[in-house]
């Protein structure tokens, strides 16, 4: 089974204190890494490829410096790494990215392509199905499980409330791979080492036959966009003192609230 | 703009409570477009699941198939397009469910329409749309203006968006027999599977103390267990912990897992995003400890501690005790 993993480079902000500058949150002091929920698409790849026969190719779009997440692609096992590098994909929306990964796709023939459900930045959760459109392929999002058949595949989605659902694809297919599906492979920085001299495809939006109406903001479908931090602990009412004090305030809450005496 | 189609959205016989909150914005936005908002539900008996939207819509499109059973986008895609060639909305609105992440983008996609997701607010003025959205894990709000377009698709983000009162308006109602599908690949539907069993129902407790990432291994899950056996409570999780396997699947809340209404909820270490955030903002007192002042936890915390949780455990269970 030959399959395709789309990964993306994207700050990690649990913890990171962020600024927005241009209405862009400023990168500068962010640990970039690959998107969480394309780590477990990478993985589920890999494994369905070496259990099959197969190959993996894993591509990005993004700047140089998501180089890295390719290279950690293929440390994870795939075998071939595509990057699509260009200045001119800067502003580009979801329906235009999609484009693109299909302007890069062209002929090849991929049994089975996987995204993340969505990636921890925008959280649009739309590129992955709006490539199977433009690719006219079958797809399944929200993927929990995925066992692979003669020609086909049956995917478990999950769903709402504990619950969820197995749906039939033909191949080829395209399916939005969710967390939790595996438990991704640890990636040495030996395993990086490793893979260091393998070579990766660049590409440009000339190279793919994309005119510069075709790409970035010019093809996307928003006008314009602000972005601004919400006020801290709106809602919360926030402990101040030692710890010992907030502590004790905080088992005093519990307390009572809890029905503790 | 003319009026907004509503896409209905069940589940085994029962109407999914996330359709109301879409009639919710949907009945917002229409006087900004001077046109009635159109429901669609399509199923086998749409008939049986109409009771809950009268009075929630203008118009119900009621689009019966035996194939229409369980959601397929195969299915639906092909009967919405003739839906929306007939009414002609200006904007198709969907809960940003596990249904409508595999019907929005496809719609967006076939019929070649601005898509926006998971939105919190919506604005209709002079022919653009604009959406608000949280972005990096809901710690930026984002304010996006389309482009000016004759139909947009939004999906609504779970909560941010009010069911009507059931008499908001007078609901005139269409039946329609569907006699043939044509689905554009075979995708079939085999069966829902029920979550795994589960050792204790954290929905029943009235105290949960709940672990997020910044628990950092399943070494640290016994502080929590030791807190929560001083307390009576019980142990939960946020999802990466689940995901993980710190702790079994059938402690998450959340979204997919499950919507708890503790008498007091102890968040630690938990960033409290939206899909976490859904799954508990109702709890009776929701107190919440995290190194990040940003975490978006605080924003439906009742208490914030700006602290360590390691620092914060010992010591709740050392006033406990004292």
């Amino acid at each position: 089974m030959d399959i395709l993993v789309l990964v993306k480079n994207v700050p990690e902000v649990a913890e990171a204190d962020l600024e927005i500058e241009d209405n862009q949150i400023d990168l500068e002091d962010l640990v970039m890494g690959i998107n969480e929920w394309d780590n477990y698409a990478v993985e589920e790849a890999v494994r369905l490829a070496e259990a099959s026969g197969g190959g993996v190719t894993v591509m990005t779009l993004g700047d140089e410096e998501a180089e890295d997440v390719l290279r950690r692609g293929l440390a994870m096992g795939a075998g071939r790494a595509m990057h699509l590098c260009d200045e001119e994909f800067e502003g580009s929306d979801p329906a235009t990215l999609a484009r693109a990964f299909a302007a890069a796709i062209g002929d090849e023939s991929y049994d089975l392509i996987l995204c993340g459900v969505q990636s921890s930045d925008l959280g649009q959760a739309s590129t992955g199905v709006l490539l199977a459109q433009v690719l006219n392929l079958p797809f399944a999002t929200m993927a929990i499980g995925i066992e692979t058949g003669e020609a086909e595949i049956t995917v478990t989605r999950e769903l709402e409330a504990n619950t969820s659902e197995r749906v039939v694809l033909p191949l080829p297919a395209l399916v939005t791979v969710q967390s939790g599906i595996n438990q991704p492979r640890y990636v040495s920085i030996m395993g990086i080492r490793k893979v260091r001299k393998m070579t990766i495809g660049l590409f440009e939006a000339d190279d793919l036959g994309l005119d510069e109406d075709q790409v970035g903001e010019e093809a996307s479908q928003v006008a314009g966009r602000a972005l601004a931090l919400p006020e801290v602990g709106e809602g919360a009412e926030m402990l101040n003192g030692s710890l010992d004090e907030i502590c004790g305030r905080a088992v005093e809450i519990i307390r009572e609230k809890g029905g503790l005496s | 703009m003319s009026g907004v189609l509503v896409i209905a959205e069940h589940r085994q016989g029962e109407l999914r409570e996330a359709t109301l909150e879409a009639l919710g914005a949907a009945l917002e936005l229409a006087p900004q477009t001077g046109r009635q908002v159109v429901t669609a539900v399509l199923a086998d008996d749409p008939q049986a699941l109409a009771g809950p939207l009268m009075g929630r819509t203008h118009g119900l499109r009621l689009m019966a198939h035996p194939d229409l059973t369980a959601f397929n986008p195969e299915m639906y895609l092909p009967v919405l397009e003739d839906a929306i060639a007939a009414a002609e909305p200006g904007l198709i609105l969907m809960p940003h469910s596990s249904q409508g992440m595999d019907l929005a983008p496809a719609l967006a996609g076939r019929l070649g329409l601005p898509l926006v997701t998971d939105c919190i607010g919506l604005t209709y003025q002079d022919g653009a749309l604009t959406a608000q959205r949280q972005v990096y894990g809901g710690k930026v709000s984002e304010t996006l203006v389309l482009k000016p377009a004759s139909m947009y698709v939004c999906t609504l983000q779970g909560g941010a968006f009010e069911a009507p009162e059931t008499s908001a308006v007078d609901t005139a109602g269409e039946e329609i027999t569907l006699t043939e599908l044509s689905p554009a690949h075979a995708r079939r539907f085999v069966e829902y599977v029920a979550g795994a069993l589960e050792d204790v129902d954290i929905a029943a407790a009235d105290i949960l103390v709940s672990v997020g990432r910044g628990i950092g291994g399943p070494e640290n899950v016994p502080l929590a267990e030791e807190l929560a056996d001083a307390l009576g409570a019980t142990v939960s999780c946020s999802r990466p912990v689940a995901d993980v396997g710190w702790l079994p699947k059938s402690r998450q809340v959340g979204t997919s897992g499950k919507t708890v209404r503790p008498k007091v909820y102890l968040a630690l270490g938990i960033s409290g995003a939206f899909q976490h955030q859904a799954g508990m903002k109702n709890s009776g007192t929701i107190i919440a400890v995290n190194k990040d002042p940003r975490a978006p936890i605080f924003a439906v915390a009742h208490y914030g501690l700006v602290a360590d949780l390691f620092e914060v455990l010992p010591k709740l269970k050392d006033k406990l005790a004292g």
